[in-house]
């Protein structure tokens, strides 16, 4: 009887420890994403009062305004910059899924000479550092007439997240277990039959984290694209955010209100995804 | 007739090889071969000039390079290491919840969405030794009664960079250690829990096993990722104040840009590169031990 009451109450406590943790540590990762969408809707004067105003006294949509306004008065090309950063990231996520999937495959599922070599090979393309890259991409391109371009930032995002993307989906294809597979060829499955209906579906959480990781990358990616991009043909939305700053001074309200417009596509397709992470728990009984 | 069949892994690998080619290995071979001449951004027939090894041996004598070096190991082996942990153990407490748990998983992801330029600009603001939150919420509380400047002293300033670069990216590791934790099977848990095992030895013996190849893969992408990040510290300090945050990627960023020197900038990148080498390497044995602990190499 009384191991029981305290069974409990250590269960009960354990619990709201856990809780108690947990909200900590989703505190810590909220608070400064709050501070910038908080600040998009305040004058450049509270966001700058010392001391600070922690409670919002004046919220407007003036930053908002400014943006969406006359290229004079503040505003800057948003919607261009919006349609060209979803171009550019949907296109080449969509891109390096399908070689990344390919990749993926062929090194979790084929046996072949000199495999451990050339998985390290692709995984050292992403080791270059981006300066040492950024230039002689830039001759090349420039040479091909690719600068200012779609195209030329939708292919160095693909060789930018195909590493990735084959190293994510190589890991998960190879938590399926082969007997699957094997099993629907033996039921009268073809190969590819085989893999788009037992094996893709069980190792789709791979390829949701890995269409999430290569979106959130090209959506993010700064260096590179404003080595590669002149004009508003092609500028993308962190680029933009250098529109916000001069010389010695930043335009906090302006900059948070295009950091909101950013990251507001991000989280609703995150969220989207978010559901096919959980496939990875149908097969955990198969493996005897 | 003969047809050649290529065998099926190569055909597979082909769309790979073919878009890494094209867009880094022949833009490498151009700036590995600038790494051997005087290149100037300013005065382009310096191209053409061949000096051999004089830019890496001078990369090798100096001591600011090194020091960039040094702080950047240094940088990587903190940052990753509290990154996989703190990553571990917010993966197991967004596992644990039973209810809201897919808008969990989304605001855990949060920090990828900000743009690493943004988490520059923020963490800047945030630090600032004037205005910055920081300061002002340790004021405020009474723990400090001067303005202490973060993002200039140096030891402080490596400080904010690497809370900047953990905030945006532990989640990275919280993600892909949940996708592990689905896919540990149930079974050997409730055998676990039969035998009289307790919570700990069950997690350690069979839960992290499992979810091992998958924190090895985040610990390899991500080394990667911080050897040639770039965005956060030069946004926050742009390797100052007077070097004190210097790493190899605002090092090699500024001379090849700023001073114009692009061939020294290439070779010292040439050399850090092994850095990379190295981890990736190094990271791939142990995903391999991992996985044949699971079965699963080859």
């Amino acid at each position: 009887m009384n191991e029981n009451l305290l069974y409990r109450i250590r269960a009960r406590l354990l619990k709201m420890l856990h809780f108690v943790t947990l909200f900590i540590a989703m505190s810590i990762i909220c608070v400064p994403g709050l501070w910038v969408v908080l600040n998009s809707f305040r004058p450049t004067v509270e966001i700058m009062a010392k001391p600070p105003v922690w409670v919002p006294g004046d919220l407007n949509l003036d930053n908002y305004r400014a943006m969406f306004g006359a290229v004079g008065e503040g505003g800057v090309p948003v919607l261009q910059y919006f349609t060209n950063s979803l171009i550019i990231s949907v296109t080449s996520t969509l891109i390096a899924i399908l070689v990344g999937m390919a990749g993926g495959y062929a090194f979790a599922r084929y046996r072949f000479k000199g495999k451990a070599s050339i998985f390290i090979g692709l995984m050292l393309t992403r080791a270059v550092p981006g300066v040492s890259l950024s230039l002689p991409l830039f001759i090349v391109m420039a040479k091909t007439g690719l600068i200012d371009t779609h195209i030329g930032l939708i292919l160095v995002y693909v060789a930018l997240n195909v590493p990735f993307t084959i190293w994510l989906i190589d890991g998960f294809f190879r938590q399926v277990p082969v007997e699957l597979a094997e099993a629907a060829e033996i039921d009268g499955c073809t190969r590819w039959q085989a893999f788009w209906k037992v094996e893709f579906p069980v190792a789709r959480a791979g390829v949701a984290s890995a269409g999430i990781f290569a979106f959130l990358t090209s959506w993010n990616e700064y260096a590179l694209a404003s080595q590669l991009t002149r004009s508003t043909f092609s500028k993308t939305m962190p680029v933009g955010l250098r529109d916000f700053t001069s010389e010695f001074t930043i335009n906090w309200g302006g900059m948070c209100a295009l950091a909101v417009l950013m990251i507001i596509p991000a989280l609703i397709l995150t969220f989207l995804v978010q559901k096919h992470l959980i496939a990875g728990l149908t097969f955990g009984g198969v493996k005897g | 007739m003969s047809r050649f069949r290529p065998p099926p892994w190569f055909v597979l690998l082909l769309p790979a090889i073919i878009i890494l080619t094209a867009v880094v290995l022949i833009p490498l071979l151009l700036s590995l071969y600038s790494s051997f001449t005087p290149y100037r951004l300013t005065r382009p027939e310096t191209l053409y000039k061949w000096i051999g090894t004089f830019n890496y041996e001078k990369a090798m004598k100096s001591a600011h390079f090194w020091a960039a070096f040094g702080r950047t190991i240094l940088l990587l082996t903190i940052a990753l290491n509290l990154e996989m942990l703190m990553g571990l153990g917010l993966a197991l407490l967004v596992n644990k919840v039973t209810y809201g748990q897919r808008a969990l998983r989304t605001v855990m992801m949060f920090p990828m969405m900000f743009s690493p330029i943004l988490v520059g600009f923020q963490f800047k603001f945030i630090f600032n030794d004037n205005v910055g939150l920081v300061n002002n919420a340790l004021q405020s509380l009474g723990l400090s009664n001067v303005a202490i400047p973060w993002l200039v002293d140096g030891q402080l300033a490596f400080f904010s960079i690497l809370v900047a670069e953990m905030w945006s990216s532990t989640s990275v590791f919280a993600i892909l250690i949940l996708a592990g934790l689905f896919a540990v099977p149930r079974d050997p848990i409730e055998a676990a829990k039969v035998d009289g095992c307790t919570p700990w030895q069950s997690f350690r013996h069979i839960t992290l096993p499992y979810i091992m190849p998958f924190i090895y893969i985040a610990l390899a992408i991500r080394s990667l990722d911080v050897a040639r990040a770039y965005d956060i510290v030069q946004i926050m300090t742009n390797g100052g104040p007077a070097r004190r945050t210097e790493l190899l990627w605002t090092l090699i960023g500024r001379t090849g840009y700023v001073d114009a020197k692009m061939g020294y900038a290439n070779a010292m990148g040439y050399i850090s590169i092994f850095l990379a080498i190295f981890f990736t390497i190094y990271f791939f044995r142990k995903l391999n031990a991992a996985r044949s602990e699971l079965g699963m190499a080859g």
